[in-house]
């Protein structure tokens, strides 16, 4: 099991959903997060004062999948994501020690 | 008490209407000023507008309303204690005896100037000052600064107005007084901790818009009603309002433009108040046309004099010195070049429109003694509140924010059916 993570502009979420539900994935989790990459931040003025904006809007997906779709599942991400303007973000893949269904106790593979 | 019947009801009602309009501007101010702060202090500077929506009042009329429109005690210093609790207000003010409104209306319009002003030194003061020492601070500045001031200039027995000062509706009283009082306030505060390196970015501008155009309605009420009366003056000193404040936005906004290439919204609100702040003396005493090139030329001034802080290092945080102080300064120097009889046959000429020296000289007197005074006794009250009350919150109050600290509140709470904790 392995849980993927994907740093991404705000605007391409709706579209990452359809395409894994699309895909038959069953569950994901966003948040809202900020940061900064080689995008960096932008400067906002009030009354002549500067103020630097480090960290940029970014939504965080995360979803859990079994071993052999990640790559499929990534590919997918990213070909979705990618605007090819800088800052369109980054995904990762972590293994997943185990899983649990609150619901019914069902663990691993069965609770994904 | 006797009720006189020779009251101008029309009169009356404009004044009246006056001062809902000017106490309607100091909620505008809380909203002006509320959405320029981080959102951790918005309630603590909106309250220490409306608290002086209830002191202000109460000192007021008690004694602060007398001791300004009394009849003067000696010397143009003060007045007496005959209209305290709002007494004796049968007969017309003291020198004011054309004044065909009921003068109970003159003293309640007169109110709500003193607490707009008292008000406004809160912009200086955000972010960081005790509620109980704002309390303690803007009730000894009213007796010890606002009431002399309005005293000199605003009642006729006044020294100032005795030398021939004109002031339509307090370029020096309330805007000149309350930018460098403020200024003497921030001296003795001291600077927001981390100021000017860290973030402080306003947080709602919306607030601050809307803030502006309640400021802007009521500017109506706070110049046209200082003609205390329905007349061409009155008129004058509406249409002025309006033409100052429109260009005062353009010239904010076209320096930005040239400056840091993007014209600002709280640019376009600050320039539209500096605009009124300049015209606030001459309202009822120039032209139209003047009143465009004014407004236009504060805008641009008032634009520069809030970057000046950065270089001084002094934390007026949401700019009452360089919008108020400077802007009123501009507005009395302003008067005293272009005031012209053809608008107000009471009014002055100025030295441009071949009035001579003298009153050209006063009005800069009537500036520089109220920038001088106002800042010279607000800072001997700031030091003696310091030592002995303390103004400022601990660092871990100012930290987590004067909402919780001083009102345990918080402005937002953005609780839905998803809401963690």
């Amino acid at each position: 099991m392995k849980l993927i993570v994907a740093v991404v502009k705000p605007f391409v979420v709706a579209k990452i959903k359809d395409a894994l539900q699309e895909a038959g994935v069953l569950g994901m989790t966003v948040s809202e997060a900020h940061g900064f990459g080689r995008q960096r931040g932008h400067t906002e003025v009030y009354r002549g004062g500067e103020y630097e904006v480090d960290f940029v809007p970014k939504a965080r997906i995360e979803i859990m999948v079994s071993d052999e779709r990640v790559d499929e599942l990534v590919a997918l991400i990213v070909d979705t994501a990618r605007t090819g303007t800088i800052g369109d973000g980054k995904v990762w893949v972590m293994p997943l020690a185990t899983t649990v269904r609150v619901r019914t106790g069902e663990r691993g593979a069965d609770a994904l | 008490m006797t009720i006189a019947a020779t009251w101008n009801t029309a009169d009356t009602l404009w004044v009246l209407l006056g001062a809902a309009l000017v106490l309607f501007m100091t909620p505008g101010l809380a909203l002006f000023y509320g959405g320029m702060v981080r959102s951790k202090n918005v309630l603590s500077i909106m309250m220490n507008n409306f608290i002086a929506i209830g002191v202000i009042t109460v000192l007021f009329v008690a004694l602060g309303g007398s001791l300004i429109f009394d009849a003067d005690l000696g010397g143009g210093l003060l007045g007496g204690l005959h209209l305290a609790g709002l007494s004796g207000l049968s007969h017309a003010l003291p020198g004011l005896s054309s004044v065909a409104a009921d003068p109970m209306a003159i003293m309640v319009f007169q109110m709500m100037f003193a607490i707009i002003t008292a008000a406004l030194i809160s912009g200086g003061t955000a972010d960081r000052i005790k509620f109980p020492a704002f309390v303690a601070l803007i009730a000894l500045w009213f007796f010890l600064v606002y009431v002399p001031l309005a005293h000199w200039v605003f009642s006729p027995t006044g020294w100032l107005a005795h030398l021939g000062v004109l002031d339509f509706a307090g370029g020096t009283v309330v805007e000149i007084n309350s930018g460098f009082s403020t200024l003497a306030v921030v001296l003795v505060l001291g600077k927001r901790r981390g100021w000017p390196g860290e973030a402080m970015a306003p947080h709602s501008v919306p607030l601050s818009l809307l803030g502006a155009g309640i400021l802007w309605f009521g500017w109506f009420g706070f110049n046209a009603g200082s003609s205390l009366g329905v007349n061409h003056v009155a008129v004058v000193a509406f249409t002025n309002t309006q033409l100052a404040a429109a260009t005062g936005l353009l010239g904010w906004v076209i320096f930005e433009k040239f400056k840091e290439k993007y014209p600002t919204t709280l640019g376009a609100a600050s320039g539209a108040v500096a605009g009124m702040v300049a015209i606030t003396p001459c309202a009822g005493f120039i032209t139209p046309l003047a009143a465009l090139g004014l407004g236009l030329v504060a805008g641009v001034v008032c634009a520069v004099a809030v970057r000046v802080k950065f270089r001084f290092r002094y934390d007026d945080s949401l700019d009452v010195l360089g919008v108020h102080g400077i802007g009123g300064l501009l507005g009395m120097v302003t008067l005293g070049l272009l005031a012209t009889k053809s608008v107000n046959a009471a009014g002055g000429e100025g030295l441009f429109v071949g009035g001579g020296f003298h009153f050209f000289s006063v009005e800069l007197l009537a500036a520089v003694v109220t920038a001088v005074f106002a800042f010279t006794v607000t800072y001997v009250i700031a030091k003696v509140l310091d030592l002995t009350m303390g103004l400022r919150v601990s660092q871990e109050a100012e930290y987590t924010g004067l909402d919780l600290s001083e009102h345990a509140e918080s402005a937002y709470s953005h609780g839905g059916s998803g809401r963690i904790g």
